[in-house]
């Protein structure tokens, strides 16, 4: 002992002289390795190892993220505008914003979702909910771009959701505030037995990645939480964690925890298949949006959808079971063999391991405790499969490595906890900084998880980095979990709440990336494939520009015949078929946002210009040495002028 | 031995520090952390004096609770103590640990006891923020520990596992109330 602490003396005087000659921040390490340095250091022109998809929460946005870096490379929008790529404020994207209340332009977005095959993220598509007004997205991972938007019908909150079948035949989608439905004008106070929870299974084509709600279970009226899907043996099964099973409306801090257990709400979604066939659903009717990017068309479309399809459960035997689970259980992980779902009751400090084969076998044996709304209840006894004891306090989520751990991130105790699957022995515990809510493992809840890194997502960072006001920066913690001390290795900031994450080993998409869009596939119905295709067209007060973009210069880039009271589309194709050379577009006054055009695509900005006058426009993408002589003006005249329309480019 | 060996380390870093005349906050932050495992290491070490206190720092600052913090450092709960919660700490005074049996508030302090006091004091924290006039809407509250505890309304007082909220003070991070008697788990 006295030897550690000369030891620790020793080097801490180094440290401290050390700290002299530079600047001290990397004293701020705490106890890490004095090796961590160099396993985060991934050096300049190299890669990362792994792609990591952090959600934005509040900002809508999902941020992507090497690691083991902590390297910020993109920032994708989603269900929020983003006046830096144009996003919901061009001609082209608005649509992907439609829903049933009309444009909405800001979500709050929690959980990424990879899609997988085999049980194992294959790189292609990342799904993301829209928890305020219910939608799914899924993002195209060559693009990196929103490719697709679905809204869902009959939900009040879209927390448990996208959580993927182990070959995507279904994204889910379960309601966080069960609803009237259909909606309508009742009492609040009216809610038990009034309100339904709906639990959506929205199908993804498995060439298009298309998405469409294929069914719905209206479950009773309680709080849906989280879920996961199956896995190897329990696949065909989505396990869904309620809390509310009080079926309260108000003061839910103490009416939704007056039950010792709700449930896990396990939907054999196999037998759903069977009878939607067998035509055991009901049609009801239902408004919601569904948007597509065309990726030709370089444009989006929203198609409103009048009708779903829903099944009952008490008309359907053996669809759905619940399975008693203490304390306002929040995440339910399923672990890489598919056999145990872990639940983790928030307000409890242990972890419930529900056994999937004992869940058959009570099935089988109708070894039931009673039924709810016509949906049998389990035995509790007669499904555990085993109890992490004393894990910590305000357990939350679960995720696993290759090695047949699981790690738990624990709110209150702000630490992650790694056990053994099996004997729920526990291996380690490590605090973070602070406030843990998910964690994340690459394919932590795949059947073949990356046991390299785990990364904490924590909401409270007070003292780790500078200072900025009232507001701070959540953070990424980074753990190396190859040894049998999880280590901390980085501290990283992110965009928004980093909420959920996921992680995917780096060739499973790197070579897929896009590098330009294809002029020639270019179907957009105002695109310019080239110079000589520009034109400028009045059709009433409505005058469509027909414009190019190429280093450097704008065709045309002198517009006359523009008037006051015009409602004026700039249609501009990048003409440039050449990685990395974006071109932006802005136009002085205009009340959207910039254009951010691919190249090869074509994007389109309206201006509505108020006062006459001589208006220059410009290249906003540092493009080229020429960059700053990429402009040009626009003659606005009065309403009633008679300037005819004429464009040019170096006349 | 070991104050003597902190002494000396605090002298040391005073002084390099002193030559340094530099970044001193950051390095004070990791002397202080690094070296004793004893030490709160975690959001309790956060350093900030302008924000509304929190249940921990309510609970160091008070004369009448010097037991109850020493058991929570013994049992290392600072922590959770600060955490965003909201927590409502139920909070026994020097006294009320004084009426336990002679010799168990030392036997729990030791470290072999570290599970059995945090238990106890786990036990004295509810996941929530709840006044006293709002703890009678409850029949029985859930505890940090697992178990759970109930509330009872005599002659007009509010009674929770036995004990008589005495004060109440609202906290940053939730409420503490001042009670009576340590509150001990059933089993």
């Amino acid at each position: 002992m006295k030897t550690v602490q000369k030891f620790t003396l020793l080097s801490l005087i180094v440290l401290f002289a050390a700290g002299c000659n530079k600047n001290a921040n990397t004293a701020n390490d705490g106890a890490l390795g004095s090796d961590a340095a160099s396993r985060v250091y991934v050096k300049p022109g190299s890669y990362d190892e792994f792609y990591a998809f952090l959600s934005g929460g509040f900002s809508g946005q999902i941020s992507v993220y090497g690691l083991p870096s902590g390297r910020l490379f993109r920032v994708i929008p989603i269900f929020s505008v983003d006046p830096e790529k144009g996003y919901g404020f061009n001609e082209e994207t608005k649509p992907m914003l439609n829903t049933s209340h009309g444009i909405v332009p800001w979500d709050d977005a929690h959980h990424p979702e990879l899609s997988q095959t085999n049980g194992e993220t294959d790189g292609r598509w990342i799904f993301i909910n829209g928890n305020n007004t219910p939608r799914i997205a899924r993002v195209d991972l060559t693009t990196f771009e929103t490719a697709e938007i679905i809204e869902i019908p009959n939900s009040g909150g879209n927390h448990s959701s996208p959580f993927t079948t182990q070959n995507t035949e279904y994204v889910v989608a379960g309601t966080r505030f069960s609803v009237p439905i259909p909606q309508k004008d009742i009492p609040i106070k009216d809610y038990k037995g009034n309100f339904k929870g709906a639990l959506s299974f929205i199908k993804v084509n498995p060439e298009t990645g298309n998405m469409n709600v294929e069914f719905q279970v209206l479950m009773p009226g309680f709080d849906y939480d989280l879920a996961h899907s199956g896995k190897g043996k329990s696949d065909g099964w989505t396990f869904f964690t309620t809390y509310n099973t009080e079926e309260g409306n108000s003061l839910l801090e103490v009416n939704a925890s007056q039950n010792d257990k709700d449930f896990i709400a396990a939907i054999n979604w196999k037998k759903a298949e069977e009878y939607i066939k067998a035509g055991k659903f009901r049609e009801i009717p239902a408004n919601y949006a569904h948007n597509v990017y065309d990726d030709k068309k370089h444009s989006a479309t929203s198609t409103m959808i009048k009708t779903v399809r829903v099944l009952i459960p008490e008309e359907c035997p053996g669809l759905v079971y619940f399975l008693p689970t203490p304390k306002s259980p929040h995440g339910v992980d399923v672990d890489p063999t598919g056999e145990y779902i872990v639940g983790n009751g928030k307000l409890s400090t242990d972890l419930t391991v529900h056994a999937f084969s004992k869940v058959l076998k009570a099935i089988e044996d109708k070894n039931f405790d009673g039924e709810a709304y016509g949906i049998p209840i389990l035995k509790m006894d007669a499904i555990v499969g085993g109890v992490v004891k004393d894990a910590g306090l305000g357990p939350l989520h679960t995720e696993f490595d290759n090695q047949g751990n699981g790690y738990t991130s624990m709110f209150i105790s702000s630490e992650v906890v790694k056990w053994k699957v099996g004997t729920w022995e526990i291996l380690d515990r490590v605090p973070t900084y602070y406030s843990i809510g998910h964690l994340m493992i690459p394919g932590g809840d795949s059947q073949k998880p990356d046991g390299k890194y785990m990364v904490a997502l924590n909401k409270i960072t007070k003292d780790r980095f500078l200072p900025t006001g009232p507001e701070l920066t959540q953070s990424a913690q980074l753990f190396d979990i190859t040894g049998n001390k999880m280590e901390l290795l980085l501290d990283f900031p992110t965009i928004g709440e980093p909420h959920y994450a996921q992680g995917i080993a780096a060739s499973k998409i790197q070579s897929k990336s896009l590098k330009y869009y294809p002029l020639a596939e270019n179907e957009h119905p105002f695109a310019a494939k080239a110079e000589k295709d520009t034109k400028v067209e009045r059709e009433g007060n409505n005058v469509h520009i027909y414009m190019t973009t190429i280093r450097s210069h704008f065709a045309p880039d002198n517009i006359e015949g523009i008037k006051v009271g015009d409602k004026v589309y700039f249609h501009v194709t990048n003409l440039e078929q050449d990685w990395d050379v974006p071109h932006g577009f802005s136009v002085m006054g205009a009340q959207n946002a910039e254009l951010l055009i691919m190249p090869g695509q074509t994007e389109t900005l309206v201006w509505e210009p108020k006062q006459e006058g001589v208006i220059p426009f410009y290249c906003t993408d540092f493009c080229s040495a020429l960059h700053q002589e990429m402009q040009g003006y626009l003659r606005v005249s009065a309403k009633n002028s008679n300037v005819p329309i004429k464009w040019s480019l170096g006349e | 031995m070991k104050t003597a060996f902190r002494t000396m380390l605090t002298m040391l870093i005073g002084v390099t520090l002193f030559a340094c005349n530099q970044n001193s906050k950051g390095a004070t932050a990791k002397g202080a952390t690094t070296e004793e495992s004893s030490q709160p290491q975690g959001q309790a070490a956060v350093k900030d004096d302008v924000s509304n206190p929190n249940v921990l720092q309510i609970a160091i600052g008070s004369a009448s609770h010097t037991t109850l913090v020493a058991a929570v450092q013994a049992a290392s709960l600072e922590n959770a103590l600060v955490n965003a919660g909201p927590l409502t700490v139920f909070a026994p005074t020097n006294e009320a640990f004084a009426k336990l049996p002679a010799g168990t508030v030392e036997d729990l302090l030791k470290p072999e006891n570290k599970a059995a006091l945090a238990n106890i004091l786990k036990y004295h924290v509810t996941p929530g923020n709840y006044s006293k006039e709002f703890l009678m809407k409850f029949k029985k509250l859930g505890q940090a520990n697992n178990g759970s505890v109930e509330v009872e309304i005599k002659g007009g007082e509010i009674y929770v596992g036995g004990a008589k909220i005495i004060a109440s003070i609202p906290a940053s991070n939730g409420i503490i109330h001042v009670v009576d008697q340590v509150m001990l788990p059933k089993e």
